[in-house]
């Protein structure tokens, strides 16, 4: 049988904040979205106070400042660096790990097969991720990635035990199948569980008993291995990182709403312009480029969402050329008359051979594939990364980053002028 | 203060891994006969840090550890993963804001500042003490 762990950290963002702020320990905290829009995460104190997840912040900010709250924005240079020690930590203790998220990761645990074993484990490894970073975790142990985030998400549910549970007895599984409403499930969002609701599924346990054909045919295969994983049967197996990153986004919300094409062009530019820096860096090309457009889904306007997508002929990492799908995409999607709130700009399809195939049919997208030079990207990236810095003629000269930040902690462990302060 | 004089110093006398990073000319024409003995530059963070996911740096405010060559505004080279023992220099975090002192755990549990202008710190109960990590150097700047 198989066995693996979901590692999942608690509260993660406000729990961030607290690493260097011990006097905050017990306050209740929110972490705010890019542009200060919404509550993205909150302390088990702000959550008890009834601060809902996603919630514009002006729309509490007055009671909970009030009440004593803590409020922050986004510090994704703090974050960031405290989930890669994180991960570190864990990839140092198994042979196979999965970084799922920002602050989730899924670890093999194979070749731990009695019980006492991989419970002790789960205990050791939230010792000594609390004590070397600062950060709480909580771990899920069972023989299926779906069952490990059941486990996972009834420890949270547990106030005051061990943050850890190991969930591989049939009736020990049976039990918290049964307490689970079926939304709870991974997979599972609100409007399937409606419709699973329609044909009597309330609970994990009622979804686990339904017939997998049944489910393939009334639903999806993806649903049809849900309903495998909670019987054991592993489906979904752990990725190592090379195999997971398959696409890579830069989107931001702007500071004010956003009506006209020339305005959003140079912003857009900067998302692609920063977007291309990372595949370079992940060592990656691409063959599609994509552009989202939003309006804001909180203003009383006319709703709208575009998409595109360009395709090139030949995998690119050259920022020229992706600047020119950008463009392409944008103009396609872009319609007048709508008040735009967010974009963003997808890079897929990655592939990292170098042998430029040569396409017989694109001639009118040669020009932009044509233009891919490794040793110019190198140099604007290297002159970039130091306080240099170098445009491309359709940015928007400045911080690629759109938001306030007026809240925002220091980058304790980033900057040297951030440091945290001992007397 | 006393300064002894011990002679000027010639490129000779610097250690051979000095010496490569002085002296090698940009080379044009032919390949340096050194290139198949380079080594990498010395890395101060192999020095003072042995577990880097577990070490964080902080400042230090004020010259109540100055005997313990800690000067105001040295950075501190803090390993969360060494459990602190009688006699570490250690930050704690002390009803909420960080300190840096010499860690006493008999005959009392107590934060010792090394400057004599400081009294020391008795823990009482009901104080909320949480030891950060354990300070394995100091970085004073001089200039």
């Amino acid at each position: 049988m198989t066995l693996l762990a979901l590692i999942d950290c608690d509260n993660f963002y406000a729990s961030c904040e607290r690493v260097f702020r011990p006097d905050l320990r017990t306050k209740p905290i929110v972490v705010l979205s890019n542009n200060d829009g919404c509550v993205i995460a909150r302390s088990k104190e702000a959550k008890a106070m009834g601060i809902k997840m996603g919630v514009p912040w002006f729309q509490i900010e007055r009671t909970y400042l009030a009440q004593g709250g803590q409020v922050f924005s986004s510090n994704f240079a703090l974050y960031g660096d405290l989930s890669g020690r994180v991960m570190h930590i864990l990839e140092g203790m198994v042979n196979n790990i999965e970084v799922y998220s920002i602050d989730e990761a899924f670890l093999d645990l194979q070749h731990m097969q009695a019980n006492s074993h991989a419970y002790e484990f789960g205990i050791h490894c939230r010792n000594i991720v609390r004590q070397w970073v600062g950060i709480p975790v909580r771990i899920g142990i069972a023989s299926t990635k779906t069952l490990a985030k059941i486990a996972s998400h009834i420890t949270k549910q547990k106030i005051g035990g061990t943050g850890v549970l190991c969930l591989r007895q049939q009736h020990h599984i049976d039990h918290a199948l049964k307490n689970l409403p079926v939304h709870e499930i991974w997979g599972v969002g609100r409007n399937l569980s409606k419709r699973l609701n329609d044909l009597n599924i309330y609970s994990g346990y009622d979804l686990m008993q339904s017939d997998t054909r049944f489910i393939r045919d009334k639903f999806s295969i993806v649903l049809e291995r849900t309903v495998r994983e909670l019987r054991g049967e592993q489906c979904l197996k752990i990725q190592s990182r090379a195999e997971l990153k398959k696409q890579i986004i830069v989107s931001r919300s702007f500071k004010k709403r956003i009506n006209d094409l020339e305005q959003l062009r140079p912003l857009v530019s900067n998302f692609a312009v920063r977007a291309s820096e990372k595949l370079r860096h992940e060592g990656q090309k691409c063959l599609q480029v994509s552009v989202l457009i939003f309006t804001s889904p909180f203003s009383n306007h006319a709703q709208y969402k575009g998409f595109h997508s360009i395709q090139f002929s030949s995998p690119v990492s050259d920022t020229r050329s992706i600047l020119a799908g950008v463009k392409k995409a944008l103009n396609n999607c872009f319609r007048p008359g709508y008040s735009y709130a967010k974009a963003g700009v997808v890079l897929s399809q990655f592939s990292q051979h170098s042998i430029i195939q040569g396409s017989l049919f694109d001639e009118m997208d040669q020009s932009i594939e044509a233009k891919q030079d490794d040793g110019l990207m190198r140099c604007i990236d290297a002159m970039n990364a130091k306080q240099a810095q170098v445009y491309y003629a359709s940015q928007f000269p400045g911080q690629l980053s759109s938001t306030s930040k007026m809240m925002t902690s220091p980058k304790y462990t980033t900057n040297w002028l951030d440091l945290p302060i001992a007397n | 203060m006393t300064i002894n004089y011990l002679g000027s110093i010639s490129v000779d006398d610097l250690p051979a891994t000095f010496t490569k990073f002085f002296l090698e000319p940009v080379s044009v024409g032919f390949p340096s006969p050194a290139n198949d003995y380079l080594e990498s530059p010395i890395d101060l963070n192999k020095y003072l840090i042995k577990n880097n996911v577990a070490t964080f740096l902080i400042r230090v405010s004020g010259e109540s550890m100055i005997n313990a060559n800690i000067g105001d505004q040295a950075i501190l080279i803090v390993d969360r993963s060494l459990k602190p023992r009688h006699g570490s220099i250690v930050v704690a975090s002390l009803d909420g804001e960080f300190v840096c002192k010499r860690l006493q755990l008999k005959p009392r549990l107590c934060l010792l500042p090394e400057n004599p202008a400081y009294k020391p710190i008795y823990v009482q109960h009901g104080q909320d003490l949480d030891i950060m990590g354990t300070v394995t150097a100091a970085i004073n700047k001089f200039e």
